[in-house]
């Protein structure tokens, strides 16, 4: 891709990165047919697409993209365990979004402005995400400060998901990132939209014992398992199909 | 840098001069997506392409389509590499193809100096705009600078769906990137 060949691309990082778009992309490609109105189901699939072209790219940086999102078990996938939550009703996939684009943003200014070897891909996606994170955060407000119903569902997906907000800032290894800054602006920016939204910060624990998180060591939740047999089930019933 | 010879300068051209399979009314020139092209002895050539989204499919067709054109022109082997340094942005599209796109019923995209989404506000009911913009997207059908956003994404992953106030007809809008 660049001038910097996979010999010397942190493998751990390249999958981490990688199966956080793979696996969300998927999530948000289940929308397809299902979206409460036309526009959203355009939108969500346009950010799938963005999140699958990072996804090839940083895969295959680490090996075979195809072997790595069709052949590999449960355990050998290092996303996020946010990334993997089924996607609820709107407002679930909208928290969903709102936590994760914002790291992500985050994460990829940090690294775009460094010259490591995921600084080319960070810098070219950094820019699309700050269109999912804009789409996140419209849809927060609008829910969270719109009806009885829509601010109670918005509240109670915001909650939901919180718990798994934390791991999002274990550090990653041959990732050159300041994870204590990068969590703390995360939390300013998410409390500021939530804040608009008229949506109470949650306040349950983010890590530790009681909170989820070990998605980058493998540890998935039980949903995970099936949205993998569907994803995966095609290729594998039908090694080297192509059309 | 190696100065580019006369046939790499022709073999740019013509790579440019292939059409974009998603608007064939741009050449990838005009969209700025085919940065160089190199020569490796008198037959094979390696043509660097930028995508314009992460996740654009059309990079696929516009290899093969770059291929072929190229082959046509004596070229034995062609080799087309994907680069993503320094990122592609809708800057990067010349004068002429933002014409283009006018006429073809898309609202080019705004230049900008600073990157990311303009900021928006959303009504309760739905998207319209309240910024003060310096430079409204402008209808591509009747010219009116009153016009509303639809939705930020549309019919392909560079594009916003938009409405005109005036004449009352939707249309395309080549986002900023």
């Amino acid at each position: 891709m660049t001038a910097t060949g996979p010999a010397t691309v942190p493998v751990t990082a390249a999958l981490a990165l990688g199966d956080d778009a793979l696996v969300l992309s998927h999530r948000l490609g289940e929308w397809a047919g299902h979206a409460p109105v036309l526009e959203e189901e355009v939108a969500l699939a346009n950010i799938a697409l963005d999140l699958l072209g990072q996804a090839r790219i940083l895969l295959s940086l680490a090996g075979d993209e195809d072997e790595l999102a069709y052949l590999r078990e449960e355990r050998a996938f290092r996303n996020l365990q946010l990334v993997e939550q089924p996607n609820g009703d709107f407002a679930h996939t909208i928290a969903r979004q709102l936590y994760f684009s914002t790291y992500q943003q985050l994460l990829y200014a940090e690294l775009a402005a460094g010259d490591g070897p995921f600084a080319p891909l960070a810098a070219k996606a950094v820019k699309e995400v700050l269109y999912h994170r804009d789409h996140a955060e419209q849809w927060t407000l609008r829910l969270g400060d719109g009806t009885e119903t829509s601010h109670e569902r918005m509240r109670s997906a915001c909650e939901a998901l919180w718990k798994f907000t934390g791991e999002m800032f274990q550090p990653v290894e041959g990732l050159e990132a300041d994870w204590a800054r990068l969590e703390a602006h995360w939390q300013e920016s998410v409390t500021d939209v939530l804040d608009r939204a008229t949506i109470p910060l949650p306040e349950g624990p983010r890590t530790g014992a009681w909170s989820a998180g070990a998605g980058r060591q493998g540890l998935h939740t039980e949903p995970f398992g099936r949205m993998l047999a569907e994803m995966q089930h095609l290729h594998r019933s039908h090694p080297g199909a192509s059309w | 840098m190696v100065t580019a010879t006369a046939l790499e300068k022709e073999l740019l051209e013509l790579a440019g001069s292939v059409p974009d399979p998603e608007l064939p009314v741009l050449t990838l020139q005009e969209l700025g997506v085919v940065r160089a092209a190199r020569l490796h002895g008198s037959d094979t050539v390696e043509v660097d392409l930028t995508p314009t989204y992460t996740g654009c499919p059309a990079i696929e067709a516009m290899s093969v389509d770059i291929e072929r054109v190229l082959r046509a022109h004596g070229m034995r082997q062609v080799t087309v590499r994907t680069v993503l340094a320094p990122a592609w942005t809708t800057d990067d599209i010349s004068p002429e193809g933002r014409r283009k796109l006018r006429e073809f019923g898309i609202a080019p995209p705004r230049v900008h100096s600073a990157s990311g989404p303009v900021p928006l506000s959303l009504g309760p009911t739905r998207t319209h705009t309240h910024t003060t913009e310096t430079q409204p997207v402008r209808c591509p059908h009747c010219g009116s600078p009153d016009t509303e956003l639809l939705s930020r994404f549309s019919s392909t992953a560079c594009k916003a769906l938009r409405r005109c106030l005036a004449c009352r007809e939707p249309f395309d809008h080549f986002k900023e990137l």
